[in-house]
């Protein structure tokens, strides 16, 4: 298979779903069997998929292949040049790597949602949402390019605002999509500022172009400050889709989607898109944009973690916990950690796939009961629910044999090195106290669903292990939870494949930007041959080049995570074994009474049920703000502006009267004047009217007189 | 005294005045006409004074007699019309006749 006929089979994966999404749409409502037609369209993709990934990853596995065309040429742009709007599809391990992963989860959720969502009145227009989901999450993964990642960026939040409100009759639902476009789209802001900045200085939205412009020395306006801040603005948009720090708030409420969209949206793929758009721009990312990125990433693992603590809905937890993940990832991706950044977003997004799943499973079961405080028990009901949740719960504590022990655990030792390179501590300590605190509360939910007694025996009764639609669903994602999918060696995850197709890519910022442990040895090398010998310079400079081709991201960095690997790995499955301990302590054995530490830590407690009030500040600081301004700026059209606009209306009635008196009086009276006058000489001269031919001669006689005593022609 | 153009410009100045008093005055239409014929002759007159005196030749007393013949001819047409308002009005009084003013 050629290189363009693997772009051709991406372009077909991208657009197959938009096809089903549009068939169903419109013809949905009179054939009731046509949502089968989106999904078989999905299998397809999936299929397709599988052989784009597997073509790319057996030949061309250390290639980026990129096919571009003109979108919009606007010829000879004065002071620019040539400058024309390209678009295009860029495949790369990574590519193809999540081509799979998204194809693979929106199969699955639609399989799932089939039997999940039977009887819903919207049935078809649901399964055309998820086509258009899926359409815009694939538009992301293979743009090689930041305008269509913005465009399609769009999109997603688009379906994601259709599928979240899709029970619109729900106030809670309506609210949630809104809450999330809105939340969405304050990142989105920052994200198109960083966006203009790098198209305003390089002229182009291509990924490539933009970091060999960079690598070449160019930076935003002359300024390093420029380029962190892109990198800073880009990631903002990350921080909005990602549901990190301060634009988290919008993730939990989304839950009020369907739970199959919560899975495949809102664990598994969109909320990764930030994720991956951070791995995107990796190269242009300076030392201060690193630092701020793994700081949003460390703050927000820790605060979703605490607040997953108290929660008592289900699917609330898997969210915060979802958030806490993300967070993960984006810490790493800050730390530097690419390799395992994203390593975990695939991991993830199986685990927490089969998570929601699961959890859907759960709820279908309970007839739409979510609280766990109503469930218990459940094992014996459910037992391929209570199995596959299990494998996914390991997965997210960090077991050893599961997918999430082998990519958590890398990350966490890449922030321990960069803690060890940088000093900067505090995010590796954030990081091993949160992989404690999630096996904690993800056993805690376990516990509290599938184990112990019954909490309501009505409920407990009607429960029924799902149907097959949606438990196979289950088993193959908790499958790819297991090791073997990455490396055949279960501790070191850097013996597997996915370590050696996803590499680190080199970063392009000047080296005054980077991190010290970033600065590359070769450059050194070159200025001192340089100095050594001028004529060689060239010589040097492309030896150099060639050597930077091979260079990973930094010798120093890979060689401390070396370094802490092993002291990483015992440390958190020590931490992990902890925490599902105390879980098992408090919940299932009941040697502490929860209610008792509840009231013990109150305040705590209450800060993490209210999760940190951070709806209540936003509503406080924001929206009550907002609110206000509205009112003054209400006030100051109904007083204002109508005052000005009424005004004017007086006063043109005013002058109206005064111009109208003037027509009467003065323009009237001058018309009226000039008929008396006519009028007036009208009656003198009737009188000379005579009609008399005598009276004529005579006026002839004397007026020949006059005239010849005029003239005097003699 | 020797008879001169003079005179002749004089009697017919005398002749002129008086046919353009009667048509001015006269009430009765054809005392009109009649002023009409005075006027023509009084430029008969001249015409013929200023053949004899001038150097025009004979082509004044010739122009004259043209007038003579117009004169006929203009009494022919005027009498006809005369006679058209007496049937009409039933008089020749033109000071009655000022249909013109409508």
């Amino acid at each position: 298979m050629t290189e363009s006929s693997l772009i051709s089979l991406a372009v077909t994966i991208l657009f197959l779903p938009l096809a089903g999404f549009f068939t169903v749409l419109i013809f949905g409502k009179r054939y009731k069997k046509l949502y089968l037609f989106e999904v078989g369209i999905i299998t397809v993709s999936l299929i397709l998929s599988i052989i784009t990934g597997f073509v790319k990853l057996t030949s061309y596995v250390n290639d980026t292949i990129i096919r571009q065309f003109t979108w919009i040429d606007f010829g000879n742009v004065p002071s620019i040049g040539h400058l024309a709007v390209k678009l295009g599809v860029q495949i790369d391990n990574v590519t193809v790597i999540m081509l799979f992963v998204v194809t693979l989860i929106s199969t699955l959720v639609h399989y799932f949602s089939i039997a999940y969502m039977e009887g819903d009145p919207r049935f078809s227009r649901y399964f055309s949402y998820l086509g258009i989901f899926t359409f815009s999450m694939l538009g992301i993964v293979i743009a090689d390019n930041i305008l269509m990642i913005y465009i399609f960026w769009e999109l997603v939040g688009l379906s994601s605002y259709l599928l979240i409100g899709f029970w619109y009759e729900k106030k809670s639902a309506s609210d949630a999509s809104m809450k999330a476009f809105l939340t969405n789209r304050i990142g989105d802001i920052g994200m198109f500022i960083g966006i203009l900045i790098l198209f305003t200085n390089y002229h182009t939205f291509s990924f490539q172009e933009i970091f060999e412009s960079i690598s070449n020395g160019v930076v935003p306006f002359g300024s390093n400050g420029w380029l962190t801040a892109a990198g800073i603005l880009v990631f903002m948009g990350a921080v909005g889709k990602s549901a990190q720090l301060p634009l988290h708030i919008w993730l939990p409420d989304a839950m009020e989607g369907p739970t199959p969209v919560s899975a495949l949206i809102h664990a598994a793929t969109m909320v990764a898109a930030g994720v991956y758009l951070v791995a995107r721009i990796f190269p242009l990312l300076t030392a201060d944009a690193f630092l701020v990125i793994a700081v949003v990433g460390a703050l927000t693992s820790f605060f979703a973690a605490s607040i997953a603590f108290t929660q008592n809905d289900i699917k609330k937890v898997l969210a915060y916990s979802t958030v806490s993940q993300l967070g993960y990832m984006v810490m790493a991706m800050g730390v530097g950690a690419y390799t395992f950044a994203f390593f975990h977003l695939v991991t993830h997004a199986f685990f927490k796939g089969l998570m929601f799943l699961g959890s859907g499973s759960v709820i279908h079961a309970m007839h739409h009961e979510q609280d766990m405080r109503q469930m218990g028990g459940l094992k014996k009901k459910m037992p391929i629910t209570y199995i596959t949740f299990l494998v996914g719960t390991l997965a997210i504590s960090g077991i050893p044999l599961t997918s999430g022990f082998l990519s958590k655990d890398g990350l966490l030792a890449g922030s321990w090195a960069f803690g060890n390179l940088t000093g900067h501590y505090l995010i590796p300590i954030i990081g091993f106290t949160v992989a404690l605190m999630t096996a904690f509360y993800m056993f805690r939910l376990i516990i509290m669903t599938f184990h112990g007694e019954p909490r309501n025996q009505h409920k407990y009764d009607h429960a029924h292990e799902s149907p097959k639609l949606m438990t196979v669903p289950l088993i193959i994602l908790a499958s790819l939870s297991i090791f073997i999918f990455y490396t055949p060696n279960p501790m070191n995850p850097e013996a597997g494949w996915f370590y050696n197709w996803v590499q680190t890519p080199q970063t392009v910022v000047p080296e005054e930007a980077r991190f010290n442990f970033m600065k590359s040895e070769s450059a050194e090398t070159e200025n001192e041959h340089t100095i050594l010998a001028e004529d060689e310079h060239h010589t040097t400079e492309n030896h150099t080049k060639t050597e930077n081709e091979h260079v990973v991201h930094s010798e120093m960095y890979n060689e401390a995570m070396h370094h802490v690997h092993v002291p990483g790995m015992i440390l958190s499955i020590i931490l992990a074994s902890l925490g599902i301990l105390f879980a098992f302590i408090i919940y299932q054995w009941k040697k502490i009474d929860p209610d008792m530490l509840a009231e013990k830590l109150k305040p705590l407690y209450k800060l993490s049920f209210n999760k940190w009030y951070v709806d209540e500040i936003y509503s406080l600081l924001f929206i009550e703000r907002l609110l206000d301004l509205s009112r003054f700026i209400s006030w100051f059209d109904a007083k204002v502006v109508d005052g000005i606009v009424n005004y004017s209306a007086t006063l043109t009635r005013a002058f109206s009267r005064v111009t109208g008196w003037f027509d009467t009086y003065v323009v009237d009276g001058l018309v009226n004047f000039i008929a008396f006058i006519n009028g007036f000489f009208g009656l003198a001269l009737r009188k000379m009217q005579t009609g008399k031919v005598q009276t004529y001669i005579v006026y002839v006689v004397f007026s020949v007189i006059i005239i010849l005593l005029i003239l005097r022609p003699f | 005294m020797e008879v001169g153009l003079t005179h002749y410009l004089v009697v017919s100045s005398f002749l002129f005045a008086f046919g353009l008093y009667a048509i001015i005055t006269r009430k009765n239409a054809i005392l009109v006409l009649m002023g009409v014929e005075l006027v023509l002759n009084a430029a008969n007159i001249n015409f013929v004074a200023f053949s004899r005196y001038g150097n025009l030749g004979l082509n004044g007393q010739l122009i004259a007699l043209f007038v003579i013949i117009l004169a006929a001819a203009e009494a022919a047409i005027a009498l006809a019309i005369v006679l058209n308002i007496y049937k009409t009005f039933g008089h020749v009084n033109i000071d009655e006749i000022d249909n013109l003013k409508e």
